[in-house]
């Protein structure tokens, strides 16, 4: 009965988006007309019913409803609860799901709240969420139904994927889709504005926290997932560049660029073209990596089913979006006028530049994901890694960051070298210290030695904006700023101190052997099997201990799960403030011993709170910039009432 | 950008820059993708046309049945590794994935060394039922079934 209803919902929700999309139609050529008043109640009615259908499915997964084929075949009775609900996503159909209940949210908390762009400019861009929701409804309800009935009820699931088994499941995957799939009002904001010819800075205004919302969540799901990936497959690795991580990182890199040309266009009418561009992109990306993830021509622990059917479907999808996106940006972008000039050395001039880098970065990432598919089709197999990505991607982002130190010193329109001076001097001055400091004392490669340099000038750099102003009464949206950008290098201090100053050991341990792995000695007291409610395992009792410090434990474990019958490595982490002991156990050796694999891996930790630093700034600028608008409106209003008192005085 | 310029002509400039960096990015890429991407071998192509000693590369194939054994030191692992046309030793000094075992498919990621034994940095075994490394899943179907026959017996 759950599921029914939720399936019903759902096929209400398509045919709303479809009455939707015809009244968006109507609207942008007359926004009085009658069915164009039910565009806004059609988007946020559509969200409720989503709301439903998602809940509907969390609650078949709770109650383990092994008639539905979606639990039977991706749940279990004996999981954890908190297994059961977020295994709910944990496969391809749930996922789908997901994303279209977050686009449905989206679409609906826009046509809700957003009152302050022409209503035709509303009417088109609503269209748009529409028409783009619309594919994505046809999408889930003809090839991955969730809420499919079997005849006949099993008497048990086939249990979940241990890999995704752990907490990380229950916060990667939504704050990833709420940032991957919120970019798509992004997207329809773009096409909007461009169908109705309103590309202002009223316009950018609009947009911006919408997309710093979607950016927020995509930075914190992003993060998320790398840190579980880096403690749950056993690498010791924390960035693969495996094609499905680009596929997240892609939207990232686009939406990035998109707030900083956004604010531009916001600040000073420039960049029109090319924010419009960039709207576009950023949601075609997240099309695009749901297309690589989900069609199955990649192989990862994300791909859940291989179905042609269902690739050629998204594909199809992909391409009538995006090609109807730049269709329409290509007949109006000669529309848009041109913005306002700026000179070379101005905060302009040096977004201009963090955009070219960031674009370049996102075409350099695109290709290399992509060139495996490509040579495939000429059967030539390769495999793009680290020695394409880091080297390449450096090469861009590297000088990106020296003008990330420069850009918010600089004053709109045009500026003088000798005003930034100082500050941009201490800054480099401190980067290039540590250069000659690491160089003299340790043996780094040149990647790892330029970005500890570079993050240390970076950080000085990012809080020199507040130089000379009152702290407190800077405006939050700076203090954002200074935070997401002080968060970059944080991130990029983490990343090259850990490549810099990891070490590892591989060893074949008796029970009381000790081991030895930079500052700390790790001592084998026993290895005992110990079992879980869907598990048993081999757990290794190690005593660690930093230089002189107390004993503290770590207990690495090699899991057999029974249902699926599976095996994983759980690696025991002990934090320090200044970084991690990174300890798995291996399989036995034929003499007894067990393989233990330790790393020492310092500052590592610091990526990701670098991560949800740059989150964080993203937060303090939204809430800054939203209450900047309650002030500008509860102003207007004010002003409205007196010029009305005024009036009546008058009379 | 001198303040002579007129809009139209600072859009102009923009976008010759932004292009010319893209086109930039594009070229180098396209360079670095054709000197860096690892190429993907299975055991005949090494038999019959070599790769440089120290480049990176993949191997995939099948894990022969009776040749995976522990060095002394408990931590290198040798097995030989065949597509039923040829076979190729590998040495691996590390954890063992999970479901790496005798007769099932492997890819391994290093290179090969001076005396045709292929040190490998990295093994993907399958993560599990669904998750296999592409480029085996291609090779199962046509001749790797056999070969598995084959070292079975």
């Amino acid at each position: 009965m759950i599921a029914e209803i939720g399936l019903i919902a759902l096929w209400l929700s398509a045919a709303l988006a479809a009455l939707q999309l015809l009244g968006a139609v109507a609207g942008v050529r007359d926004d009085k007309s009658d069915i164009a008043a039910l565009v806004r109640p059609a988007a946020s009615l559509q969200a409720l019913l989503c709301a439903i259908a998602f809940v509907a499915l969390l609650w078949v997964f709770a109650i383990t409803d092994l008639s539905v084929k979606l639990v039977a075949s991706n749940s279990h009775s004996l999981k954890p609860m908190i297994f059961k609900l977020s295994g709910a996503w944990g496969n391809h159909e749930g996922s789908m799901l997901l994303w279209i209940t977050v686009m449905a949210v989206a679409g609906g908390a826009i046509a809700l709240l957003e009152r302050r762009l022409p209503e035709k400019t509303m009417m088109a861009t609503l269209g748009a969420q529409a028409f783009v929701g619309l594919g994505f409804y046809a999408f889930l309800l003809l090839s991955s139904n969730p809420f499919e009935r079997l005849v006949e009820t099993p008497i048990e699931g086939n249990g979940l994927n241990p890999l995704l088994q752990d907490i990380g499941l229950a916060f990667h995957p939504p704050t990833l889709y709420i940032g991957y799939v919120g970019l798509s009002v992004a997207f329809s904001f773009a096409v909007g504005a461009l169908l109705t010819k309103q590309v202002t800075p009223e316009f950018a205004r609009v947009m911006r926290p919408w997309v710093l919302a979607a950016w927020i969540f995509l930075t914190i799901g992003i993060t998320a997932g790398s840190y579980w990936a880096y403690y749950e497959l056993g690498w010791g690795g924390w960035w693969f560049w495996d094609p499905v991580e680009n596929a997240s990182l892609m939207p990232w890199l686009a939406a990035t660029a998109l707030l900083h040309s956004a604010s531009v266009l916001a600040a000073r009418d420039a960049l029109r073209t090319w924010t419009i561009m960039l709207g576009v992109i950023a949601f075609s990306m997240s099309m695009l990596g749901t297309f690589l993830v989900r069609s199955g021509i990649l192989t990862s622990v994300h791909a859940f089913a291989v179905d042609p059917e269902r690739g050629s479907f998204i594909l199809g999808l992909l391409i009538l979006y995006i090609g109807g996106a730049l269709a329409v940006f290509a007949l109006r972008a000669n529309t848009v006028a041109e913005g306002k000039r700026f000179a070379l050395l101005s905060r302009e001039g040096a977004l201009v530049v963090n955009n070219i880098a960031l674009s370049a970065i996102l075409g350099i990432v695109l290709l290399g994901t992509l060139y495996p598919l490509l040579t495939e089709a000429f059967d030539v197999r390769v495999s793009v890694g680290p020695p394409y990505f880091n080297p390449v991607g450096a090469i861009f982002f590297l000088p990106m960051l020296l003008v990330m130190m420069v850009g918010p010193l600089l004053r709109w329109r045009m500026d003088s070298p000798g005003r930034i001076q100082l500050p941009v001097m201490i800054a480099l001055g401190a980067g290039f210290a540590t250069l000659v400091l690491v160089f003299l004392f340790a043996d780094v490669t040149i990647l790892p030695w330029l970005g500890l340099g570079l993050s240390i000038a970076v950080g000085i750099a990012s809080f020199m904006p507040m130089r000379g102003r009152s702290l407190r009464r800077a405006p939050l949206s700076t203090w954002g700023m200074c935070v997401a950008h002080f968060g970059v290098a944080v991130a990029l201090f983490g990343m090259s101190a850990d490549s810099a100053f990891q070490q590892e050991r591989l060893v074949a341990a008796d029970v009381g052997d000790v081991v030895e792995v930079g500052p700390w000695t790790a001592t084998l007291d026993a290895v005992a099997p110990v079992a879980g409610p869907n598990w048993t395992a081999m757990q290794a009792n190690i005593r660690v201990r930093h230089g002189d410090g107390r004993d503290r434990p770590a207990k690495p474990q090699s899991r057999s799960f029974w249902s699926p019958a599976q095996e994983t490595s759980e690696v025991a982490l002990v934090t320090r403030w200044n970084g991690q002991l990174y300890v798995a156990v291996g399989n036995q050796a034929p003499d007894g011993r067990w393989q233990l694999r330790l790393w020492w891996k310092p500052f590592v930790t610091f990526i990701w709170y670098g991560g949800l630093l740059i989150a964080f700034g993203g937060a303090l600028s939204l809430v800054g910039r939203l209450a900047t608008d309650l002030r500008r409106r509860e102003a207007v209003r004010k002003g409205n009432e007196r010029r009305q008192d005024m009036a009546e005085l008058h009379a | 950008m001198k303040s002579g310029l007129k809009p139209k002509h600072q859009r102009l400039v923009l976008i010759s820059i932004a292009l010319i960096a893209l086109v930039g990015a594009a070229l180098l890429a396209a360079y670095a993708l054709r000197n860096q991407a690892s190429y993907f071998y299975v055991p005949a192509d090494i038999e019959s046309d070599p790769p440089q000693v120290g480049q990176a590369i993949r191997l995939g194939g099948m894990v022969e049945v009776g040749s995976i054994n522990t060095a002394t030191d408990g931590i290198t692992t040798n097995f030989i590794v065949q597509d039923g046309i040829a076979r190729v030793p590998v040495q691996f000094a590390g954890i063992l994935p999970d479901l790496f075992v005798e007769g099932s498919g492997v890819v391994a990621e290093g290179r090969m060394e001076d005396g045709g034994t292929f040190v490998a940095d990295n093994l993907l075994a399958k993560h599990d039922e669904n998750y296999m490394p592409k480029e085996l899943e291609g090779m199962e179907t046509a001749q790797m079934r056999e070969a598995l026959e084959a070292s079975v017996e």
